[in-house]
C-alpha cells in the first residue's frame, strides 16, 4: 500500500516550512534512513529521512516550494512489490502551499494583532476563533496613528519583517555604529543563533565581535558585566531566559547594583537578551516568564516588546542605554511579521507604553505575547459593542504609569494580560498602581488574566489550560463592564 | 599546639611548594627568591605598614561603633597585594572580593575616602552607599570590592576580555580566596580565559580558612595552584608571607598573561591574623597557631628585619616611617569620624544613568 510522506515539523512551534531540495527523484529506491529531502524554516534546516523501504513513486511538492504546511503529504512511497505507477496515481492532488499564517501586514498598526501560537484560543466550550482579518476599527484609530507617528515620521515607508529579522537588524546597525558593541552567547556565531536571531552577524563582524561561548551562563554573564565595567557594550544572549537563572546573581548583584554601590562611578552598559516565557510543548523548565522577576529590581531596565518595529527600535535604544537592560523576547513572536519603518536610525524610547488601539469602555494592559490575547479579545469585544483600549506596555521597568492611569481615568475599568504567574506578577503591580493613582476613577476592581499558578505542563491539553486565553480576557473585560 | 604544628607544616609539605617553610621554623626565602634592593624593601615596608595600621584602626573604629555591618580585615596578608602591585604597570586592573581594604590602599586609593566609606559618610569613595565591601576607582583601575563569593572571578575575567578586545596590553589581576576557589563560576571563568587566552592572573589568597572552615575540610584538592590543570592553566604556590617571593611570582605571571599566553594562577599561601569578620568566634583554630604565624612569618617583620640588619637603617628611621603612616591613618580616621552622613536625597541617586 502506498505510503504518504508528510512534511515534518522541526519544532513544536513550526507550522510550515520550505521544501528546499529533493535529494531523491521519482523512481529511486529508498531505504530507511536515506535522506529524501531538505526542508527549512526561517529558524533552521533539517533533512527528511525515509522511515520505510520502497520506491519513491511520486513527488507531490517540488523543490523550492515555500509555506508547506506541516503534515502535508510531500511524496508517495510505493511499498515492496507494489506497482509504482499505481501508487503514484493514487496520490492525492499536489497539496497547495499552506496559506500564510497571517495576512501580509500593512502599515496599519491594527494589523499587528495576528501573531499565532498553535491553538492560542479559548478553553473548551468557549473557544474564540481567531480573527483572520482585522475587524474594521469602529472606534477612533487616530490616537493609534498619532502615537505611532510620534515615533515614525509621516510618510515613512514601511517594510514587512519578522521580529527575528528586526532584532538582528537592530544589533547589526548598532554594531556598525559603535565598535564597543559586541554579542556573546551560546551558538550566536557559527550556528547563526539557536533561534537564528544573530544570523549573519558573524559573517559581517567576525569572531571577535560575535563570540560563541561555552555553555556556562553564570560565567559568561559575569564576563559580560566585567567587560561592561570597562565601557564595552556587550549584548549577552541567553539561549532562553530559563537558563539565565544560572546567571541571575551576576545580573542582579553585579550588573544592577554596581552603579549604586560605587556612588555613581562605575556602571554596566549591557544588554541581556533572549527568548522569555513559554514557547510550545517544552514543559516546565523551559516555559517561564521572568518579566515580573527582573522588574522587581532597581538598577535594571526591563523591556518586553510585541511588534517587530518595537523590537527593533527598543533593542537599539537598549544597546545605547548606559544601564543594564533585560530584553525579553518571545519565541512564538520571532517568526511573526510586522510593518517596520524603513529609516536609517529608528529607535523607540524606553519606558513609554503605546496605546495600540483606542477605546472608551475598558482598558486592557499587556505586553509581549500577551498582546496577542489582548488584541484578539478587543476584536471580539467590539462585536459585542464593547470598545476596549489596548495598551502595550513595551517596557516593564520603568513602567509607564501615566499612560495606564490616563486610560483608566477614561474607561474606569482595567484588565491586565500576561503569561506569567499571578502572584506578584506584572498585573499585580499594575493593579496596585491604579489603586494608588486612579482609585476614585475605578468602576470595578482590576482583573488579572495570567498564566495559571502551576509549573507549565507538557501535555497539549494541560498546556493550553495553563496559558491565558482570549476567552478569559473577553470574560474579564465583560466582568469589569458588568456585562 | 599539635594543631598549630600540623597546620604550619601543611604548607611546607606540598611538593610544588616554592617556599622552604618547615614545621615550626622561620620561613626562609628559597634560594631562587629574588633579593630586593633598599628602595624596594622600603617601598614594600611602607605600603604594607599602611595597610596594617589602617586595618588596626578600622578594627578600633568598628569597636567604637563607627563602622557597621561586615568588616573583613586584611591583617597578615599584606605581602600579597603589595608584592603583586609592585609588578604591575599603569592600566592593569585589580578586582577582589570583600576583604578589599588592602587592595584599595595598594592601588593608591585615598585612605580618607576608604575610611569614610567604612563609616558610611558622604566623603567615602562610594558616597557612603557601598560600605566596606563595595568601593571602586576607575582612575586607579580598581573594579571592586564584591560581596558575592567568587563573583569577582567572572567579572575579572571580563576585564581581561575587554583588554583582549581592545588589544591594550593590560592585565587583569583577579583575587579570590581559598573559599571562593570552590565556586562553580571560577571554573567556568578558567575555561573561557584559557580558551580565549585572556590576559588575567588569578591570585588565590589561601589564608587557610574560608570563614571558619579549614581548607582541608572544604577542598578535595588543597593545592590550589593545580586548580587550573585541566584547562592547561599554569600555576604555582607562592610564599605569600614573603613580599619578595610574591613579587617574583607576580612578574612571571603577569609577563605570561601580557604576552598573550593566557591566564596564570598564583596560589598565595598566606594567613589572616584576625577573624573572618569582626564577629568571628575564633573557635576553629588555636591561639597558638595564630601567635606562631605572627611571630615567625609576619610579612612586615621580615622586611623590617632586612631594613635594620641588611640595609642598616636605624630604629629611629623606621620610627619615622611608622609615624608618617600613623599620621595618614589618623587623618583618615579623623575625616571618617566627622564627615557628615550622605544627604538623604542620595537615597535615590545613582540607580540608573
Amino acid at each position: 500500500m502506498a505510503i504518504d510522506i508528510l512534511m515534518p515539523a522541526l519544532s513544536p512551534t513550526m507550522e510550515q516550512g520550505k521544501l528546499a531540495k529533493w535529494l531523491k527523484k521519482e523512481g529511486d529506491k529508498v531505504k530507511p534512513g536515506d535522506v529524501l529531502a531538505e526542508i527549512e524554516t526561517d529558524k533552521a534546516t533539517m533533512e527528511v529521512e525515509a522511515i520505510d523501504e520502497g520506491v519513491l513513486a511520486k513527488i507531490l511538492v517540488s523543490d523550492g516550494t515555500d509555506n508547506v504546511a506541516v503534515n502535508t503529504p510531500i511524496a508517495v512511497l510505493a511499498g515492496e512489490g507494489e506497482d509504482v505507477s499505481a501508487a503514484a496515481s493514487s496520490a492525492r492532488a499536489p497539496a497547495a502551499p499552506a496559506p500564510e499564517a497571517q495576512p501580509a501586514p500593512t502599515p496599519d498598526m491594527q494589523a499587528e494583532g495576528l501573531a499565532q501560537r498553535p491553538a492560542p484560543d479559548g478553553i473548551q466550550g468557549t473557544d474564540v476563533t481567531p480573527v483572520a482579518e482585522p475587524a474594521a476599527p469602529a472606534v477612533i484609530t487616530n490616537r493609534t496613528t498619532h502615537d505611532a507617528m510620534a515615533e515614525i515620521p509621516e510618510g515613512t515607508e514601511m517594510v514587512t519583517m519578522t521580529v527575528r529579522e528586526a532584532l538582528r537588524d537592530a544589533m547589526a546597525e548598532e554594531m556598525r555604529k559603535d565598535g564597543n558593541v559586541f554579542v556573546m552567547g551560546e551558538e550566536v556565531a557559527e550556528y547563526q543563533g539557536a533561534y537564528k536571531v544573530t544570523q549573519g552577524l558573524l559573517q559581517e563582524f567576525g569572531p571577535k565581535r560575535v563570540v560563541d561561548t561555552p555553555i556556562t551562563e553564570h560565567g559568561f554573564a559575569g564576563v559580560g558585566v566585567g567587560a561592561a565595567f570597562t565601557g564595552l557594550r556587550p549584548i549577552v544572549e541567553f539561549m532562553t531566559f530559563n537558563f539565565a537563572m544560572q546567571a541571575i546573581d551576576q545580573i542582579i548583584n553585579s550588573a544592577a547594583k554596581t552603579l549604586y554601590m560605587s556612588g555613581g562611578q562605575l556602571g554596566a552598559p549591557i544588554v541581556f537578551r533572549g527568548p522569555n516565557g513559554a514557547a510550545a510543548r517544552v514543559a516546565a523548565q523551559h516555559s517561564q516568564d521572568f518579566s515580573a522577576w527582573y522588574s522587581n529590581v532597581p538598577g535594571l531596565k526591563v523591556i518586553a516588546p510585541y511588534s517587530a518595529s518595537d523590537a527593533k527600535g527598543l533593542l537599539k535604544s537598549a544597546i545605547r542605554d548606559p544601564n543594564p537592560v533585560i530584553f525579553l523576547e518571545n519565541e512564538i513572536l520571532y517568526g511573526q511579521s510586522f510593518p517596520v519603518p524603513k529609516l536609517d536610525d529608528f529607535t523607540v524610547p524606553i519606558g513609554k507604553a503605546r496605546i495600540h488601539r483606542e477605546g472608551k469602555d475598558v482598558t486592557i494592559v499587556s505586553f509581549s505575547i500577551g498582546m496577542t490575547y489582548a488584541l484578539k479579545a478587543a476584536q471580539e469585544l467590539e462585536k459585542e459593542g464593547i470598545q476596549a483600549e489596548v495598551i502595550d506596555l513595551r517596557t516593564i521597568r520603568p513602567m509607564d504609569t501615566d499612560t495606564i492611569v490616563a486610560s483608566v481615568m477614561k474607561t474606569g475599568r482595567c484588565v491586565t494580560v500576561e503569561e506569567g504567574y499571578p502572584q506578584s506578577g506584572v498585573g499585580a503591580e499594575i493593579a496596585a498602581r491604579i489603586m494608588e493613582h486612579a482609585f476614585d476613577y475605578l468602576d470595578a476592581p482590576v482583573i488579572r488574566v495570567t498564566g495559571k499558578d502551576v509549573p507549565m505542563p507538557y501535555a497539549a491539553n494541560l498546556e493550553k489550560l495553563a496559558l491565558p486565553t482570549v476567552a478569559e480576557v473577553v470574560q474579564a473585560a465583560k466582568a469589569v463592564c458588568y456585562r | 599546639m599539635a594543631v598549630a604544628a600540623r597546620k604550619a607544616g601543611r604548607a611546607g609539605s606540598g611538593a610544588a611548594n616554592k617556599s622552604t617553610s618547615t614545621k615550626g621554623q622561620v620561613r626562609k626565602a628559597a634560594p631562587n627568591t629574588p633579593q630586593f634592593d633598599k628602595d624596594q624593601d622600603l617601598s614594600a615596608y611602607n605600603d604594607m605598614l599602611l595597610i596594617r595600621r589602617f586595618e588596626e584602626k578600622s578594627g578600633q573604629m568598628y569597636g567604637m561603633g563607627l563602622i557597621g555591618g561586615f568588616c573583613h580585615l586584611y591583617i597578615g596578608q599584606e605581602a600579597v597585594v603589595v608584592g603583586m602591585q609592585m609588578a604591575t604597570r599603569e592600566g592593569d586592573q585589580v578586582i577582589t572580593g570583600y576583604r578589599d581594604h588592602g587592595h584599595m590602599l595598594a592601588c593608591g586609593m585615598d585612605p580618607k575616602g576608604v575610611m569614610a566609606e567604612l563609616t558610611g559618610r558622604r566623603g567615602g569613595l562610594s558616597k557612603g552607599k557601598g560600605g566596606s565591601m563595595h568601593m571602586f576607582s576607575k582612575e586607579k583601575h580598581f573594579y571592586g570590592g564584591h560581596g558575592i563569593v567568587g563573583a569577582q572571578v567572572s567579572l575579572g575575567t571580563g576585564l581581561a576580555f575587554a583588554n583582549h578586545y581592545r588589544e591594550n596590553g593590560n592585565v587583569s589581576l583577579t583575587y579570590f580566596g581559598d573559599g571562593a576557589a570552590n565556586q562553580g563560576q571560577v571554573y567556568e571563568s578558567f575555561n573561557m580565559a584559557a580558551l580565549w587566552k585572556l590576559p588575567v592572573v588569578y591570585i588565590i589568597e589561601n589564608n587557610r580558612y574560608a570563614m571558619g572552615t579549614a581548607v582541608t575540610r572544604a577542598s578535595a584538592q588543597t593545592d590550589f595552584s593545580k586548580r587550573g590543570v585541566s584547562f592547561g592553566i599554569p600555576g604555582e604556590q607562592v610564599d605569600g608571607m614573603d613580599v619578595r617571593a610574591v613579587y617574583a611570582a607576580a612578574q612571571r605571571a603577569i609577563e605570561h598573561a601580557r604576552t598573550g599566553k593566557g591566564p596564570y594562577i598564583l596560589e598565595m599561601q598566606t594567613y589572616r591574623y584576625r577573624g573572618h569578620s569582626m564577629s568571628d568566634p575564633a573557635k576553629y583554630r588555636t591561639k597558638d597557631e595564630v601567635a606562631r604565624m605572627r611571630e615567625e612569618h609576619d610579612p612586615i617583620e621580615q622586611v623590617r628585619r632586612r631594613l635594620l640588619e641588611g640595609w642598616k637603617l636605624s630604629e629611629d628611621e623606621l620610627k619615622a616611617i611608622d609615624s608618617r603612616v600613623r599620621e595618614i591613618v589618623n587623618e583618615a580616621a579623623e575625616f571618617a569620624t566627622h564627615d557628615p552622613e550622605p544627604d538623604p536625597s542620595e537615597l535615590y541617586t545613582d540607580i540608573l544613568l
